[in-house]
């Protein structure tokens, strides 16, 4: 039962989360190819190790969050916001 | 027969004596007592029936690893099967009965299995009753597999669960700790007391009702006192401890899953308790000292009752005060039995043990005590012998590595120990393999890089004293691990016997057949090993599969290692490279009734109602459940059906106007700059032009093309849009929505907020629409056809001043409005549109209602759009934008997705008018009523306006390439086939002059 570390809300239990998928994925713009598209939405590796992973905090701030995931071992590496204005600031605030 | 009980000793409370029943029949015992020594000590011999061969089974335990004192407990709706009679303790008012057995343990008649052993073996039934010639020749049949299974099934088993419905309630909880210890022996309580005296926060739990693990099974005071002042010290240092709890199963992020007996022990429990807790706790350490079971090995007839395990007779005689038997034969291959021994001859049994191995020093042979226990070594047990009980048993002797046929000796009790497995279980379930052990001949647990410990005889630690410092040195690990300082004690090495243990697993002497079991509880011989291995099937996993070898409710607790050691024995290889099966949660069984906890029945999900839920059931409301929500389903008048209510509904709301609650839609308000952009990007069909004060219905993609959710968007302002959704959706397009704004696109400036529960909603239907809503709201002249044209939107306010937004809308296909207004003012909007309503004659609808109006005009819901249709096949193409690029637009028109064979959505009419078809038929041409046919049927209904069913559905080619054919609706399992034709999806006022007129 894995324990996410939400940058808004502190700990949290998974059952509070929706899982997203790859997080890594980098989406086309709308208007590119077929193929680039097929790319992205079709050819996905199946990552045993560490994985960055989106999950949203449904049950709590509603965040969309990148998690850093270890696929055979469950362990979280590292947890932050997935809009980047939002973890620049979060970070931002962090160091200060 | 031969247990009876002791005059002293014990821990049992004497002065208690506690009333109970076992097979009808009143039977007294001790507080303190299983009912497995409460019977014992009654004389009882015949505990239970065997699985397969309804063999007579005894006790043969003392805990959880029993696996022939298997009884069913409790009646009526409170029958609980398959208990062990060694671990329930005994309470007034107590009932067991014994099970798989008629007309009881005593007397079976399933006994005759047994004489036609020979037929039963592994993979008897299935060799015999699948493809039986001849009726079954030349074909892999299952026929006949399918009619005698079904008897077979009854003749083998169990207890038999109730039928009824569960009266008790349980609980879910959650738990923390810094440390959890598993086991109350002598390694879990000095673990505990170290660690909370550290000022850790330590949780132990025991799964028996008395703490102290082998502590109890001792014949001094002072490991009692020990345990007592272990317990004390816990207590000062503010520890909890929990008896009756067993960890079952251990999970990521260091959870336990915990089961708390809470009222099983008890005759009359306070009804607000539950019967059990199912907690989760999360610990930052766990310490497993889950123990060790001991092991008995294979030999003729070693199942008969009277066999049980050497460690049990401890157990009976110092913790039960009852004395298992008077003439005692003990086996053992290991030096643990000898103090065992010693201990029955203390009070009175006449003893002789026997050990398999031929050089016994003297120190371990001092342990048999000055009472004359008589040592036989080089010698073991070849054959029991007795009916229902033992009687004798045959010796083998040993010759070279073998063993030939030695004398016979009369005896009431036998006592086993092959040696002794840990209780790796916990571990297993975080995926550590255990290690093979090659001095003592057992798996021990492996290191794990998690915050998790092993001690005690768990870790293959043997003797008390070392134990208790494996506790300490656990301690010590759990204290570094959640980051306290301290001394570090050394863990003891495994082991801890003068005289190695010798390997026995089976005993056998040429010539000699004999039925020896290794899993007693599924009656799994060493001969049905031997066959898996003649067979082919020499994977531990095949072995287990084919045999059942480990699969009852033990898991494997008795047989597993005795089976792998033979199947080792038969491979020519050694038993680690056999390998070990993998133990899952949970440890011991648990009641589905605890996994279910108090979500069951109307709490199994969350119960959504809309605001004016009440007011429809005032209206005559019955209501169904779409998704978590309830609806209105029909408003049945006096007398009516649900047929004859809907179609009326329907029927009224064309004539004249109709009121529907769709509250439940879902409902986003998209707010901010780039509000357009991303609806525009968002929607397939074009957004970017929409005006303000006008809705549009929308169709959203995913990204590979298949439709989302489609809905209507209403725009108020530049920047304030109100977007609906299906019902089923609406909280997947606000986390879609969520999603593109937050990762996918950031650099917009758009807020999503779900209103869903802000506004309640109405659909106004029908040709008085118009005039009924104008009569309810404060300035009729915002509704009239050219201020609110069809698909116009305005914010205004209702005759009683509650604001409320209406948009020209229609599902029905009549001229239609959507009104919405803040929840709280639900019931005064709904009173309002009512009473101006009824003027006209109108009514209120409900789902059914609506399902037949929408059917007729061919709109789409989500059972057309189930996550497989293209907008294309929904007949939606021509909505689609050529002009923009939005989500889906690059993989919409993928060769696949753009064939013309896909399924299209068409309208099905029955050929004959008067018949009448099911949604889930299947269409098929008439001379080919098989496999996939051709298309599917999404949705039925009468037509009110029609005056007979009709349906929609999809069907390769789309209703064109289908004109003038005649089609079969196949519906083999329910009403069989209908033949029908396909028709244009729009089946009633195709060019849409109603809703816009």
């Amino acid at each position: 039962m894995i324990r996410i570390n939400c940058p808004f809300c502190g700990e949290r239990d998974h059952s509070e989360f929706g899982y997203g998928g790859d997080g890594s994925i980098e989406y086309p713009p709308l208007d590119a190819s077929a193929e680039a598209w097929t790319q992205a939405v079709f050819e996905r590796e199946n990552i045993r190790g560490v994985q960055t992973e989106s999950w949203q905090h449904v049950s709590g701030c509603r965040q969309w969050l990148l998690v850093e995931r270890d696929t055979m071992t469950h362990e979280i590496h590292s947890v932050r916001a997935a809009h980047s204005g939002v973890a620049a600031v979060v970070e931002k605030e962090q160091q200060s | 027969m031969s247990a009876s009980r002791l005059k002293t000793g014990g821990h049992i409370d004497r002065t208690r004596e506690i009333e109970f029943r076992w097979d009808n029949t009143r039977y007294t015992g001790f507080k303190g007592d299983t009912l497995a020594s409460a019977l014992l000590a009654n004389g009882e011999t015949i505990f239970g029936r065997s699985f397969k061969y309804h063999r007579p089974r005894g006790v043969m335990s003392a805990g959880v690893e029993e696996s022939g004192a298997i009884v069913t407990t409790g009646k009526a709706n409170r029958r609980d099967p398959n208990v062990k009679a060694t671990t329930q303790e005994i309470f007034p008012g107590l009932e067991a009965r014994g099970q798989n057995a008629w007309p009881n343990v005593r007397r079976d008649c399933g006994a005759v299995n047994n004489l036609m052993g020979r037929f039963f073996s592994a993979g008897f039934y299935y060799k015999t009753f699948m493809g039986i010639p001849p009726f079954e020749w030349g074909r892999k049949g299952t026929g006949i597999w399918m009619q005698y299974e079904k008897l077979i099934r009854r003749a083998a088993g169990m207890g038999k669960a109730s039928r009824e419905p569960d009266p008790d309630h349980y609980e879910h909880g959650h738990l923390f700790c810094d440390v959890l210890v598993v086991g109350s022996g002598p390694s879990g309580l000095a673990a505990a007391v170290k660690c909370a005296e550290q000022g850790l926060d330590v949780l132990l739990v025991e799964q028996d009702f008395e703490f102290g693990g082998d502590y109890l099974n001792h014949s001094s005071e002072e490991s009692l006192r020990k345990r007592d002042a272990a317990l004390a010290k816990l207590n000062s240092a503010g520890a909890r401890v929990m008896s009756r709890t067993t960890a079952f199963g251990l999970y990521d992020y260091g959870v336990a899953g915990l089961l708390q007996r809470v009222t099983d022990h008890l005759p009359n429990p306070e009804p607000s308790l539950p019967r059990q807790r199912f907690l989760t706790l999360r610990a930052r350490h766990t310490i497993l000292a889950t123990g060790a079971l001991e092991r008995h090995f294979a030999f003729g007839n070693n199942d008969l009752p009277g066999i049980m395990n050497a460690h049990a007779a401890d157990a009976y005689v110092n913790r039960f005060g009852v004395l298992p038997g008077q003439q005692v034969v003990v086996a053992t291959n290991n030096d643990s039995a000898y103090n065992t021994a010693n201990q029955l001859a203390r009070v009175g049994a006449s003893v002789t043990l026997v050990d398999a191995r031929t050089a016994i020093p003297d120190s371990i042979s001092g342990l048999l005590g000055t009472r004359g226990v008589e040592l036989v070594t080089g010698s073991t047990v070849l054959n029991a012998v007795g009916k229902r009980h033992i009687t004798a048993v045959e010796l083998a002797d040993a010759v070279g590595s073998g063993w030939k046929q030695g004398p016979t000796r009369d005896c009431d009790l036998l006592l086993v120990s092959g040696g002794w497995s840990p209780v790796v279980n916990l571990l297993s379930h975080r995926g550590v393999r255990p290690q093979w052990d090659h001095d003592n001949c057992c798996f021990v647990p492996a290191p794990t890089n998690e915050a998790i410990t092993s001690t005690g005889s768990s870790l293959g630690i043997w003797g008390n004293s070392d134990c208790e410092d494996a506790g300490r040195a656990a301690a010590d690990a759990a204290i570094a691990s959640v980051g306290n300082q301290t001394n570090t004690v050394a863990m003891p090495a495994a082991g801890g016997w003068e005289t190695p243990l010798q390997p026995l697993y089976e005993v056998n002497v040429d010539g000699v057949s004999k039925k020896s079991f290794i899993d007693p509880q599924h009656d799994v011989t060493a001969d049905d090993v031997r066959l898996a291995h003649q067979e082919g099937f020499v994977s531990v996993e095949h072995l287990k599969r084919y045999t059942t070898l480990g699969m009852a409710t033990d898991q494997g607790k008795m047989g597993n290692i005795i089976g792998m050691a033979l199947m080792a024995e038969a491979l020519g290889k050694e038993v680690p490279d056999v390998g070990t099966t993998t133990f899952r949660p949970p440890y011991t069984p648990i009641s589905i009734g605890a996994l279910a906890g108090r979500a069951f029945g109307a709490h199994f999900k969350a119960l959504r109602r809309t605001p004016m839920h009440d007011w429809n059931l005032e209206h005559g409301a019955t209501m169904v459940d779409a998704g978590l929500w309830q609806r209105p389903w029909y408003f049945a008048r006096e007398g009516e059906t649900i047929t004859e209510a809907y179609i009326r509904e329907a029927t009224t709301t064309r004539k004249t106007v109709g009121l529907c609650d769709v509250t439940s839609l879902g409902k986003i308000a998209i707010q901010g700059p780039d509000a357009t952009e991303l609806i525009n990007r968002v929607y397939s069909n074009a957004f970017a032009k929409l005006p303000i004060g006008k809705a549009r219905y929308g169709i959203m993609l995913r990204d590979d093309g298949i439709v989302m959710d489609d809905g209507t968007t209403w725009r108020f302002s530049d920047t304030d849009y109100f977007m609906t959704t299906t019902t089923a959706h609406a909280a997947k397009v606000m986390v879609w929505l969520e999603e593109l704004l937050q990762m996918r696109w950031p650099d917009l400036k758009v807020h999503v907020t779900s209103v869903s529960e802000q506004w309640a909603g109405v659909a106004v239907a029908g040709p008085n629409s118009r005039d009924v809503l104008a009569a309810c709201i404060a300035d009729a002249s915002v509704v009239t056809n050219d201020a609110l044209p069809f698909m116009g939107v305005v914010e205004t306010t209702l005759a009683n001043g509650a604001p409320c937004r209406i948009a020209r809308i229609s599902f029905s296909g009549e001229m239609a409005f959507e009104v919405y207004v803040g929840s709280d003012h639900a019931n005064g909007m709904m009173d309002l549109l009512h009473t101006q309503a009824m003027l006209v004659d109108g009514c209120l609808y409900g789902t059914e209602a609506l399902g037949a109006l929408r059917i007729e005009k061919g709109h789409v819901t989500g059972v057309e759009l189930d996550g497989r249709a293209t907008i294309d096949d929904a007949g939606l193409g021509k909505m689609a934008s050529d002009k923009k690029s939005y989500i889906g637009s690059a993989l919409r028109k993928r060769p696949e997705l753009m064939r013309e064979d896909r399924p299209r959505l068409v309208g099905i009419f029955p050929k004959d008018r008067s018949e009448k078809f099911k949604a889930g038929s299947i269409l098929c041409r008439t001379d080919k009523v098989a496999g996939h046919g051709e298309g599917w049927i999404t949705a039925v209904t009468h037509s009110p306006e029609l005056g007979h069913w009709i349906g929609l559905g999809y069907i390769s080619g789309g209703h064109e390439h289908w004109a003038d054919s005649t089609l079969v609706a196949a519906d083999p399992v329910r009403t069989g086939n209908t033949e029908v034709e396909i028709v244009s999806p729009h089946m009633v006022d195709p060019t849409g002059e109603r809703m816009h007129g």
